[in-house]
């Protein structure tokens, strides 16, 4: 803008040091109130107790048994999404076919409807009024309000993690190598195994990771089929719910902190990862 | 390798077959499941354990009951969905009603079965204000008062809201001589100075309390007593007003599910307790009325204040009352519109 006569490259692409220095302030101030205040309200509130009774709060039957289930749920939605999505991105990425950019869409799905509606569309359809609920009360089969009805609600809400995160890498890496394989006379397993996983495992690692924060971090769709059952149908999400209505807010905080603590694993682990296999990473998304 | 991905899926299958076994083989005919609204947590929690010990002096067997709380209309609801409780203790008799009227699991006529309109304790309808009560609230005309901020749950879905509603509207009568025009003007000043509607009693106390919004809570009288109980007697205090309603939250066996569990005789025996000596001292010790205060301890009972009280019946029952106000489209959904 100021200077007309010289080739104005660099004031084009750099801005004034005040604008910088104000949206870098203006991002640390925003990041510290909205994320690492509270963070810090959520462990320090855990803690007011003493460590002592930080510690009763894991040990609290109804607590571990929510921790119980919150692993469960993830220990069987996260493998599932696993087959789903390689299953989904190998499908989209390497095949033609009719209905495929239907399939997409319908992959983002969940990211797009709110849990509450995941939740609901559940009860509708296996509750005791719901379609199949006739024969499920027949058959004597829980689903909704029971563990099943949770993993089903879970899978749903981290359904598009590990799909979305796959099928960018598979696409931009085409069908050559595996064709390779094939031709020099792999198994179609052998191929996935050799070829195939090594050239997606940091993505698909990194599906994993997302999908595993959000299994054992839902709330709203899981508390709707839940039913809130004590020591039995409560997550640890449902379960802090319950704490701070019983006005026990240290507990509350306590199971939180944990929640919390996992969130941080899993940005350390994803920021190690980025780091660590940074050049990995790269290379396998520009094949 | 679509072989071997089908071979994953199937392990994952098998996997949500054997939990789904596991959570039907849950129930083996000894844990029954309470269904309950939400500020009985803690009369419920020593009741279990009052009830699990006298059963086994009594049977020798070894019971466990597992709770569930909640709003009362959400509880009604996820009982219909399929929740399989085999006894339900809610917030009020319609919630009960619903329930009968929507499946078969509970017959038609179940306030008979148990005494005093099956409703082993009462509550009703208190205000909870700041300490020394700086905005000077002494009875329902109060909260209509511009400028006072009051803080009530949404009567579409929690039973105490309900309460809290058509005790203010009852009030209103009195005053107007049955002028219902009055009335609705009346309540529409109250819920006017309602900031947050939240869905359950235990919500709107925890807004009030902890959260430090509002002026006022309508809360049940136990709520109010537990509050100031937990969370500090130097904060809050308790303020009667001149009258309320007496609010009957209503038990019964959910029939259906209770034989299908084969827990029948337990979820029977498990709500007669609640008439028990016992059950009347732990429902007086835990800020509830009892329909039998001859057991409970009278140091408990001294601590319920005199309240001129009427009764739901005086305002043409439950069934009516919620057609004319709680239904959709109906004098509730008139008079309260958010963001005004």
């Amino acid at each position: 803008m100021v200077a007309t006569s010289r080739p104005h490259v660099n004031s084009v692409i750099s801005e004034p040091l005040w604008v910088r220095l104000a949206l870098i302030a203006l991002a640390l101030v925003f990041l510290g109130l909205f994320l690492m205040l509270p963070l810090f309200v959520v462990f320090a509130e855990a803690l007011r107790g003493g460590i002592g009774a930080y510690v009763e709060a894991f040990t609290e039957p109804d607590a571990l048994a929510a921790i119980r289930l919150t692993l469960i749920t993830a220990a069987i939605s996260v493998p599932l999404n696993i087959v789903f999505g390689v299953a989904a991105a190998w499908a989209i990425a390497k095949f033609d076919f009719a209905g495929k950019s239907l399939l997409i869409t319908f992959i983002d799905l969940p990211f797009s409807v709110s849990p509450v509606i995941a939740g609901l569309i559940y009860v509708l359809l296996f509750g005791a009024h719901g379609w199949f609920g006739p024969w499920l009360v027949a058959n004597d089969v829980e689903i909704i309000f029971a563990v099943p009805g949770i993993v089903i609600a879970t899978i749903f809400v981290t359904f598009p993690f590990v799909a979305r995160e796959l099928i960018p890498l598979m696409q931009e890496q085409g069908n050559e190598e595996e064709e390779a394989a094939l031709s020099l006379g792999a198994g179609g397993w052998q191929t996935f195994r050799r070829v195939t996983l090594p050239n997606i495992k940091w993505g698909l690692i990194y599906g994993v990771l997302l999908c595993n924060a959000r299994a054992m971090g839902e709330f709203g769709a899981v508390s709707v089929v839940s039913g809130h059952i004590r020591g039995e149908t409560n997550t640890m999400p449902l379960h802090v719910e319950i704490l701070y209505n019983e006005y026990n807010f240290t507990a509350a905080f306590a199971i939180a902190s944990l929640l919390a603590l996992l969130a941080l694993v899993t940005l350390v682990l994803k920021t190690v990862l980025e780091w660590r296999y940074g050049a990995e990473l790269a290379a396998a998304r520009r094949l | 390798m679509f072989l071997n991905l089908g071979v994953g899926l199937r392990f994952a299958a098998v996997g949500l077959v054997l939990s789904a076994m596991a959570s039907t083989s849950a129930s083996a005919g000894t844990d029954i499941l309470n269904v309950s609204y939400d500020p009985t947590r803690e009369l419920y929690r020593s009741f279990n354990k009052a009830f699990i010990e006298d059963w086994k002096a009594r049977t020798g067997e070894v019971v466990a009951v597992r709770m569930s709380h909640g709003g009362a209309g959400k509880q009604a609801r996820a009982v219909i969905d399929g929740l399989a409780a085999d006894v339900v203790t809610l917030a009020l008799a319609y919630d009960i009603d619903v329930i009968a009227e929507k499946t078969e699991l509970i017959p038609a006529d179940w306030q008979t079965r148990l005494p005093h309109n099956s409703a082993p304790y009462t509550s009703t309808i208190v205000f909870l204000v700041h300490k020394g009560n700086p905005k000077g609230i002494c009875d329902w005309d109060d909260l209509a008062k511009p400028g006072i901020q009051v803080i009530t749950p949404n009567p579409k879905t929690s039973g105490g809201a309900r309460w809290n509603y058509l005790a203010a509207w009852g009030y209103a009568l009195r005053t107007w001589g049955g002028d219902e025009a009055k009335a609705r003007d009346f309540v529409a000043a109250i819920f006017r100075n309602v900031p947050i509607l939240d869905t359950g009693a235990r919500g709107a106390t925890t807004t009030f309390v902890r959260r430090g919004i509002g002026d006022v809570l309508l809360a049940w009288e136990n709520e109010a007593f537990l509050a100031i109980n937990e969370l500090g007697p130097d904060k809050f205090e308790i303020v009667v007003p001149s009258v309320s309603i007496l609010a009957e939250p209503s038990v019964t066996v959910v029939e259906g599910n209770a034989k299908k569990h084969g827990t029948l005789k337990i979820a029977q025996a498990y709500l007669e307790y609640l008439y028990a000596p016992e059950g009347q001292r732990l429902a007086a010790k835990h800020y509830y009325r009892p329909v039998l205060p001859e057991h409970a301890d009278p140091a408990d009972v001294a601590r319920f204040p005199k309240v001129d009280l009427f009764t739901i019946d005086s305002l043409g029952g439950w069934r009516k009352a919620q057609a004319v106000h709680f239904a959709d489209g109906g004098v509730f959904d008139q008079l309260y519109q958010p963001n005004r």
